[in-house]
């Protein structure tokens, strides 16, 4: 039967199973928007921003492993999405974005609201669309969910003139495996090569000082099980990244937790140390190995990808395996058995599991407690405490991040939702709606700074209008905390447009929205305040602590420089001085 | 302070250690890409190879037999390791269905030029046409004061034919960058 092109939008969200759209109209989505409430069957979540919309999307598939969809029209619209969109395809979250554009008759035109979005979208998105005709959009929106959700996942963008929307069509939904047909050049690469496997298995059993090191990539496959057997087996300690958090439990006595620039000192050891990386979806990041040619020196590595563009890309790497990171970990697990899973020098690894528990005891994450104001690692620890464990997090972006990346044990993956690759302030907020959304069944906490949480407060409103029962607890230190840190560190104390202190009284406005507020100002409060936001069900809560505005996030390595340069915990030593390095 | 951690009985050393870090040779590298004829592809490769802050040098495309998929040269002077990186980057992308880096694969590689030159003088136009025939070229337009050329060839050929005709005056040129194809007549490793 003939129907809108809009309704082939709604009906190919249907067919994809969404839930939620997070979004907000305009002129040239108009049709989508009647479509959606004629339809009356997915839930549309109105953003204030369409920022906010995205890094919902985003908190949602990062919660849920779903495929998010934000919409939006056409000119700023769009353009206000950008940064969600960058910001989904750094972390590889899997994301339809959905905009209008002005008819195909104006295109080119710089028409009222024009702008290229696709274009402009391009080096950030996986793949992008502009539709055509009405003949190919549910083939095109097919092919965008597809695209989105396989292989390394990420954002692909679906732009859709507004004529397009309005014509007629009894075009049919075009079935799963037309749609994987229909895409020629997209095929990937999911087993890992067998020739690969048995070399990465053989260095495993040889080796004498292996570390796991653990990326995004095991998260999105869903790797927990496959990491915890191989480590037990083979006795790996396992260090994760910042995304990688979740994909091996941290209260497991061989996790090393975070590497890299806020790393634990010993998994930056355990690295620089080691004679076989694993790496398991992780891609050499910057913030992970300082300076390269002082990352993992000794190291023979094995890099376990799905993306081959991932591989050897910052550092040359000794065994690539191109492949799904759960498949691939399968097999070497297998091919282990078959060899007898011995390790061929069983001593060595023996006292390289002792050596790591003496680096743990000599400088475990530790900070200087006190009685009269609140640390910020104290709070988290509290909302740790209060939650069991149990809750998912979401942060913004600064010391607050990394403090709770620190602080909080996560046990299980999808736990910790944060912005790792772009490092975008405002994420924390908008994305624990999403996960808020697509897991009702957990408590979510959006850990976040006062910096951050004021780059997209107005979706407080968006939160009180559907009842969503998260809780922010804002460490609130009156300044953009991180930059502070630097300008501490590497610029004689020059605060420079750092200081936040003239911020509005977040209990108040949590009041003017509908949402409930508390303020802690005592460590004694902490604890008191969490209790009571648990108690909150029916709408957001906002938790204002005020905490010790010069507290330094550490350990910490400078950017560009060598984990022996790294700054601990007192943040006068470093640890160049008591360190010696093993060699086999 | 190091003697608490050294029980653990492994070798240790005091001086640190490096990585080998691989840098490559900055050159010029022809790359080949059998592409679905979409909406945007070439923008696509584009964006790609100028995110990397390198320029294309050449780039020719056309269709191929086959229907709605078309072919690709391009030249781009880089590094190696990072073209690598490109070419890698460049398979990902949903609209490629074949990417090859041809630089060091035997391979045939053509390029055509047009070539209006200042042939006003008897002298003159007899030295073109001697040119022109010694390096198989063509006269394709004639006036009364220019000779237009067409030339087909491998870059040093054509290079060649520019820099002998260069005194007589060059009104105007059109190169079209080089196609290329790998060899099949020597034995070759499958990529």
């Amino acid at each position: 039967m003939p129907r809108k092109g809009a309704d082939i939008v709604i009906e190919v969200l249907k067919e994809e199973g969404v839930e939620f759209v997070f979004g907000h109209p305009g002129g040239a989505i108009m049709e989508v928007y009647d479509a959606l409430y004629r339809d009356g069957s997915i839930r549309h979540i109105l953003a204030r921003h369409e920022q906010g919309a995205g890094h919902m999307a985003e908190g949602y598939a990062k919660a849920t492993g779903k495929v998010g969809v934000a919409m939006s029209t056409s000119g700023p619209g769009a353009t206000n999405l950008v940064t969600a969109i960058a910001d989904a395809y750094m972390d590889s979250v899997p994301v339809v974005f959905i905009t209008g554009q002005v008819p195909t008759h104006l295109i080119g035109n710089d028409a009222f609201q024009e702008v290229d979005i696709v274009g402009i979208t391009r080096p950030i998105t996986k793949h992008n669309f502009l539709v055509k005709s009405i003949e190919e959009l549910p083939l095109v929106l097919r092919q965008a969910f597809y695209i989105a959700r396989t292989g390394r996942p990420g954002p692909v963008l679906v732009d859709i003139p507004k004529d397009i929307t309005q014509k007629l069509s009894d075009v049919k939904i075009p079935s799963s495996e037309a749609v994987k047909e229909s895409l020629p050049g997209y095929r990937p690469h999911l087993e890992g090569n067998p020739q690969q496997i048995k070399k990465a298995v053989r260095l495993i059993m040889e080796a004498k000082r292996p570390v796991l090191y653990v990326g995004g990539g095991a998260v999105h496959a869903e790797a927990q099980r496959e990491l915890v057997e191989l480590s037990e087996m083979m006795k790996i300690p396992v260090t994760t990244t910042n995304m990688g958090k979740g994909a091996f439990p941290e209260l497991h006595p061989l996790a090393l937790h975070m590497l890299g620039m806020h790393g634990t000192y010993y998994a930056n050891m355990a690295v620089y140390n080691c004679d076989l990386l694993i790496a398991v979806g992780a891609r050499f990041d910057d913030r992970v190995t300082g300076k390269v040619e002082e990352f993992a020196p000794q190291a023979k590595i094995i890099h376990i990808d799905i993306d081959p563009a991932s591989i050897s890309k910052n550092i040359v790497v000794d065994v690539p395996i191109v492949g799904d990171v759960k498949i691939v970990l399968r097999k070497i697990i297998e091919e282990l058995k078959r060899e007898g899973g011995k390790i061929l020098h069983a001593e060595e690894r023996q006292k390289w599991i002792e050596q790591i528990e003496a680096w743990k005891k000599r400088h475990p994450l530790s900070y200087v407690k006190s009685e009269k104001v609140i640390k910020p690692q104290y709070v988290i620890e509290q909302i740790y405490e209060a939650t069991k464990g149990e809750a998912i997090i979401t942060t913004g972006v600064g010391q607050h991040q990394m403090w709770t990346a620190m602080f909080y044990k996560y046990s299980f993956p999808r736990q910790f939702i944060n912005s790792g690759g772009l490092g975008t302030m405002g994420f924390g907020f908008p994305s624990g709606i999403g996960a808020k959304l697509g897991r009702p069944d957990k408590e979510v906490f959006v850990i976040d700074g006062d910096g951050s949480f004021m780059m997209t407060m107005q979706e407080l409103v968006t939160a009180v209008q559907y009842k969503v029962p998260v809780k922010v607890a804002i460490i609130n230190n009156g300044y953009l905390g991180m930059v502070r840190q630097w300008q501490e560190l590497f610029y004689d104390r020059r605060y420079s447009e750092v200081d936040l202190s003239v911020q509005p009284d977040f209990v108040k406005l949590a009041e003017a929205c509908g949402a409930v507020g508390f303020r802690a100002e005592k460590p004694s409060h902490v604890r008191e305040i969490i209790e009571e936001a648990l108690k909150i069900q029916d709408r957001p809560v906002i938790m204002d602590f005020h905490v010790d505005r010069e507290e330094n996030v550490l350990p910490m390595v400078p950017a560009g420089k060598s984990y022996r340069d790294m700054i601990l915990e007192d943040g006068k030593r470093s640890v160049e001085a008591e360190t010696m390095y093993l060699v086999g | 302070m190091a003697d608490t951690l050294s029980g653990a009985g492994l070798n240790t050393v005091k001086s640190p250690l490096f990585r080998e870090v691989r840098k490559g040779e900055v050159r010029k590298h022809i790359i080949t890409l059998t592409v679905l004829n979409e909406l945007g592809v070439l923008a696509r490769i584009a964006t790609l190879i100028a995110g990397k802050g390198y320029n294309i040098e050449g780039l020719s495309v056309g269709e191929t037999h086959e229907k709605g998929i078309s072919r690709m040269t391009l030249e781009v002077i880089g590094d190696d390791v990072v073209i690598d990186q490109v070419v890698k980057q460049l398979r990902k992308l949903i609209d490629t269905l074949k990417v090859k880096d041809l630089t060091d694969v035997p391979h045939v590689e053509r390029e055509l030029a047009l070539i209006k030159v200042h042939t006003a003088t008897p002298r003159a136009r007899d030295e073109v046409l001697r040119l022109v025939e010694i390096f198989r070229a063509k006269v394709v337009d004639v006036s009364p004061e220019t000779y237009t050329v067409e030339i087909t060839g491998t870059e040093d050929k054509i290079n060649a034919f520019v820099e002998l005709v260069r005194p007589f005056g060059i009104k105007e040129m059109a190169r079209t960058g080089k196609v290329a194809m790998k060899r099949e007549s020597l034995p070759q490793e499958e990529e």
